[in-house]
């Protein structure tokens, strides 16, 4: 009676896992995989792709752990003589295929993660019949706890809010002022960090117009939650007006302003004329103790944060 | 300096911690007054070199320690749950993930597991204690007074908030200033003493001291997964002493090894870290694997399926630990050549965890299975594990770990291979062995609600956190202020607080099982089941474990002897039982190293040299101790042998 109970508990993990994944899947349109341009398709390409094996191997293991425990519990009723065999150590044909059957599994999951691997390193290809673009570069630089967007091509800068056209790699040149940081926009791909005294490459592209999500996923001390920003994927057209608008209109960025901005603390969204690129080179040996040599004191105040405004949903 | 600068003030949970604790130290201090038993706590248990004390004491500080973290476990997921209650601002909740973190690493998983091998692997090998008992002694004395220091950090002088890897630059001096997170580093080494000793220890007391007959292929797995552990501790742990020993000097002294200042390497932290934190990975779960081995043939009634391939996928893993440390920063950017490398090392180590995966139930194969508490807990680690260690291969895919990285999806991972493996097998390994440590087992009944409850609230805990991360919700965030995430993490702190009650009827059955549990007559507890030597010895095992230390010459050696009716006491062939003295030596120094410990913490010079010299005074002292145990006396194996086994 005991063991009854128990088997139909075990079975009822399965159906259970796959309800709760399904409905995981259907109805919370989760951000990775819903990707809105080429990176996040490749990388979600590859997650179904290995999720396929995954379900194989989860089905094939509960189904042999399910058959062994019913089957060759104790006190099953109508158990013969011969579902017993304590002797039983080793055969060597079965356990030559468990062990060849993982290892092809790992050869054929690493195919395409190496290629993948390759591909990332690259701007993404563009559509069968469309031409190569070149790259916009962004340089996004952290400081505790924003986000600073330099466009040297239109000589603007924006903070903690990004603009970028659709259709057209963006070649994010990331760098920190202080602690290590990274930059995930989970719509458009995956992460990568942002270091002082170096420099990373990431490449990203929207093919879809919108409004995604971005944020630092890296830990960085007390105001991390409040380190997000938001990306305005938007038509080549309207990308070009909206820097020029920011071009004609916004104030310069001074260097005075520039090291204000540095200090360690929250700051609102704000937009430049000019870029910080000549003034301090976060990337270089000589410039990566900057912002701590500056404002060592004000690393020993706290924020408290008790609470950030809500974010609108993910698209 | 006044009192109130060291004290955390400004916090009612931690007004409520302080004076909780205080109340319960006055209340243990008034109970060991009142019924005399301080003499008892020095002679018995401060003083002891015997494994089977320290073990227990290894296993009560761990309990403690779970306690703990999953304290700080509840209250982010209240705060996670609940976003607008305001219950932990975002630097509260920075210092609870990482100690949460730190101490279930560090000082519970690991001590664990070494309490359970300090217990079990002497006696799976007929030792009579450990190669170098008062080593042992002060293997678990660096280790509880690292902890203690550690845990102190939330009153005093506040608790370390960057995370539990402390990544540098922002655990330096620069961006992290004051004692919190030289509490974690002070804290890791001290004890970090401990583990590399303790493994040495082991290493040798199996190397050097099984059975007469007992070749390394005769050995029960449990005691393999102790070795190859160790192999892995003794080449690991130095790199986290001196990673460790950098970092303090940099914030200490003022050095620039990981500063973003006078061209310090902060990257070389994250390194650093993982080459020794990757194979620490498999210090907790090898044992793991040992112990589901042990209880799975036990109660299946059979051999353990594929003995050989068992113990070489375990040097397999514990070799391919050390390659694959780049996994946990894919996004370091360090080219797609060292990434594809490093992913497919990562990968590899699924096919031997794959193969001992299909060994296990292959040992279900034709066997007669018995559904024991130890047994649930071994049985519900295999799916669970697998659900663990596919998502695993996933996070390994390096070009797919882009989106992973840093996300509840790793999170989901973490947890559902170090619970699953091994939480679920300290549980199995403690309920397995309790009547060897106390002689009397826990309540059944009330062992299986502790599973269930624990069992089915890990799941409604972790498997949600999945789909957080790949709905884009990072690790380490204070608050959940992205609507979408709400409803999934409100049904994740359901299942947190199903543990906890888990856990709690766990320690209330321990309490219900020594008041009420029948008390052992036999050393074979498990209806007459038991397979290696271990449950040869009688229940209480006497202070020297074997009278006569019997002849192996195979695996599970106690199924042979109890057909042919032999025992670890021959009465003929006993001999006189030389045995290691008590000495308090191992407890002073450690309380110096450890006041040392505490003096660098808050940089007070003085206190910290005071204290190293104390601790070198008892190392000198050490070295002129001629004492060299004494001998038990014929007699005395005979009257007490005769008393346990009834004769």
């Amino acid at each position: 009676m005991k063991a009854k109970h128990l088997r139909n508990r075990w079975l009822g993990l399965l159906p259970l896992g796959l309800i709760l994944f399904l409905s995981g899947c259907g109805q919370l349109e989760m951000t990775v995989l819903d990707p809105k341009g080429p990176v996040a398709e490749s990388q979600y390409d590859l997650i179904v792709y290995s999720l396929w094996f995954m379900l194989g191997i989860i089905v094939v293991v509960f189904a042999l752990f399910a058959y062994m425990l019913i089957k060759y519990r104790e006190n099953r009723p109508g158990r013969k003589e011969s579902d017993y065999d304590p002797n039983l150590h080793g055969n060597t044909t079965i356990e030559v295929v468990w062990t060849v059957i993982p290892f092809i599994i790992v050869i054929l999951l690493s195919i395409p993660t190496v290629t993948t691997l390759y591909d990332l390193e690259k701007p993404p290809e563009p559509e069968a019949g469309e031409e190569a673009k070149d790259p916009l570069v962004v340089y996004a630089t952290t400081a505790d706890w924003k986000w600073f967007f330099s466009y040297p091509e239109q000589d603007i800068e924006t903070v903690n809010y990004l603009h970028i056209p659709t259709d057209r790699p963006i070649e994010f040149r990331l760098t920190s002022a202080d602690s290590m940081s990274a930059l995930w926009i989970p719509a458009l791909g995956g992460q990568k960090y942002n270091m002082a005294g170096m420099m990373t490459k990431l490449y990203l592209e929207a093919d879809e117009e919108g409004t995604y999500d971005g944020r630092n996923s890296n830990f960085n001390g007390e105001g991390f939650a409040a380190q997000t920003f938001k990306v305005h994927a938007e038509s080549e057209e309207e990308f070009n007006t909206w820097a020029e608008e920011v071009k004609n209109e916004a104030p310069e960025l001074t260097a005075e302003r520039y090291d204000e901005l540095l200090q360690p603390g929250l700051t609102d969204k704000e937009s430049f004329s000019s870029t910080h690129l000549e003034y301090v080179q976060h990337h270089t040996k000589e410039g990566m103790g900057y912002v701590v040599e500056n404002y060592r004191e004000q690393f020993k105040k706290k924020l408290h944060l008790y609470e950030i405004e809500e974010q609108e949903s993910f698209q | 300096m006044h009192i109130t600068d060291i004290l955390v003030t400004g916090e009612p949970i931690i007004y409520g911690a302080m004076v909780s604790m205080a109340l319960v130290g006055i209340a243990l201090f008034f109970l060991l007054t009142y019924f005399k038993k301080w003499g008892w706590l020095w002679r018995e248990w401060l003083t002891t070199v015997d494994h089977k004390k320290i073990g227990v004491m290894y296993i009560l500080s761990a309990l403690l320690m779970l306690f703990r973290g999953g304290v700080d476990a509840m209250m982010m997921r209240v705060q996670l749950a609940f976003p607008d209650l305001g219950f932990l601002n975002s630097q509260h909740y920075n210092e609870i993930f990482t100690t949460h973190g730190t101490i279930m690493i560090i000082f519970m998983a690991m001590p664990f597991l070494i309490g359970l091998m300090n217990i079990i692997v002497p006696l799976q090998i007929g030792a009579r204690d450990f190669a170098f008992p008062y080593l042992n002694a002060l293997s678990f004395w660096s280790f509880f007074f690292g902890m203690a220091l550690f845990n102190i950090s939330f009153v005093i002088g506040g608790s370390p908030d960057a995370g539990w890897t402390s990544y540098t630059p922002l655990s330096g001096a620069a961006m992290s200033p004051g004692p919190g997170q030289n509490f974690y580093l002070m804290g890791l080494q001290l004890s970090g003493i401990g583990t590399l000793a303790t493994g040495i220890n082991l290493m040798v007391t199996i190397l050097k001291m099984r059975a007469p007959g007992m070749k390394l292929f005769h050995m029960p797995i449990f005691t393999w997964s102790t070795l190859v552990t160790c192999f892995i501790i003794v080449f690991a742990f130095p790199i986290l002493t001196v990673a460790l020993a950098l970092l303090t000097i940099d914030r200490i002294f003022g050095s620039q090894f990981f500063t973003l200042t006078g061209e310090g390497l902060p990257m070389m932290w994250a390194n650093l870290f993982w080459m020794w934190g990757h194979p620490e990975v498999y210090i907790v779960i090898l044992p793991a694997f040992g112990i589901f081995s042990e209880v799975i043939a036990t109660f299946a009634k059979k051999r353990l399926f594929g003995y050989n391939v068992m113990v070489w996928s375990m040097i397999v893993i514990a070799l391919l630990s050390f390659l694959v440390w780049v996994h946990h920063f894919f996004t370091m950017g360090a080219g797609a050549f060292v990434n594809s490398v490093f992913s497919i090392s990562t990968m590899l180590i699924a096919v031997p965890t794959g193969v001992k995966i299909f060994n296990w139930l292959a040992t279900l194969y034709k066997s007669k299975i018995e559904f024991t508490v130890p047994m649930l807990w071994s049985l519900a680690f295999i799916p669970s594990f697998i659900l663990g260690g596919v998502t695993g291969v996933m996070l390994g895919m390096a070009a797919a770990d882009y989106q992973f990285h840093n996300s509840y999806f790793l999170i989901a991972h973490f947890h559902y291979v170090l619970i699953a493996g091994t939480v679920f097998a300290c549980f199995a390994g403690l309920v397995f062995w309790y009547p060897k440590m106390f002689g009397h087992k826990m309540n059944e009944r009330l062992g299986k609600w502790a599973f269930w409850l624990f069992f089915f609230g890990f799941h409604v805990c972790f498997f949600p956190q999945y789909f957080l991360g790949l709905d884009g919700m990072p690790r380490r965030l204070f608050i959940t202020n992205v609507v979408e995430w709400l409803p999934l993490n409100v049904i994740s702190t359901v299942g947190a607080f199903g543990m906890g009650l888990g856990f709690i009827v766990f320690v209330y059955n321990v309490y219900y099982s020594f008041r009420y549990s029948e008390r052992e007559t036999t050393g074979d507890s498990w209806n007459g089941n038991g397979r290696t030597l271990e449950w040869a010895t009688t229940t209480p095992v006497p202070y020297y474990n074997f009278a006569t230390v019997p002849y192996v010459d195979e695996i599970d050696p106690y199924v042979r002897m109890k057909e042919e009716g032999k025992t670890t006491f021959e009465e003929s062939k006993v001999k006189p039982i030389h045995m290691p003295s008590y000495t308090g030596q191992p407890f002073i120094m450690m309380a110096f190293l450890g006041l040392a410990s505490f003096g660098l913490v808050f940089e007070w010079m003085y206190v910290a040299v005071f204290g190293l010299l104390g601790g070198v005074v008892m190392m000198i002292r050490r070295s002129f101790d001629y004492d060299d145990g004494y001998y038990v006396p014929v007699e005395e194996i005979k009257r007490t042998e005769k008393k346990a086994r009834g004769l």
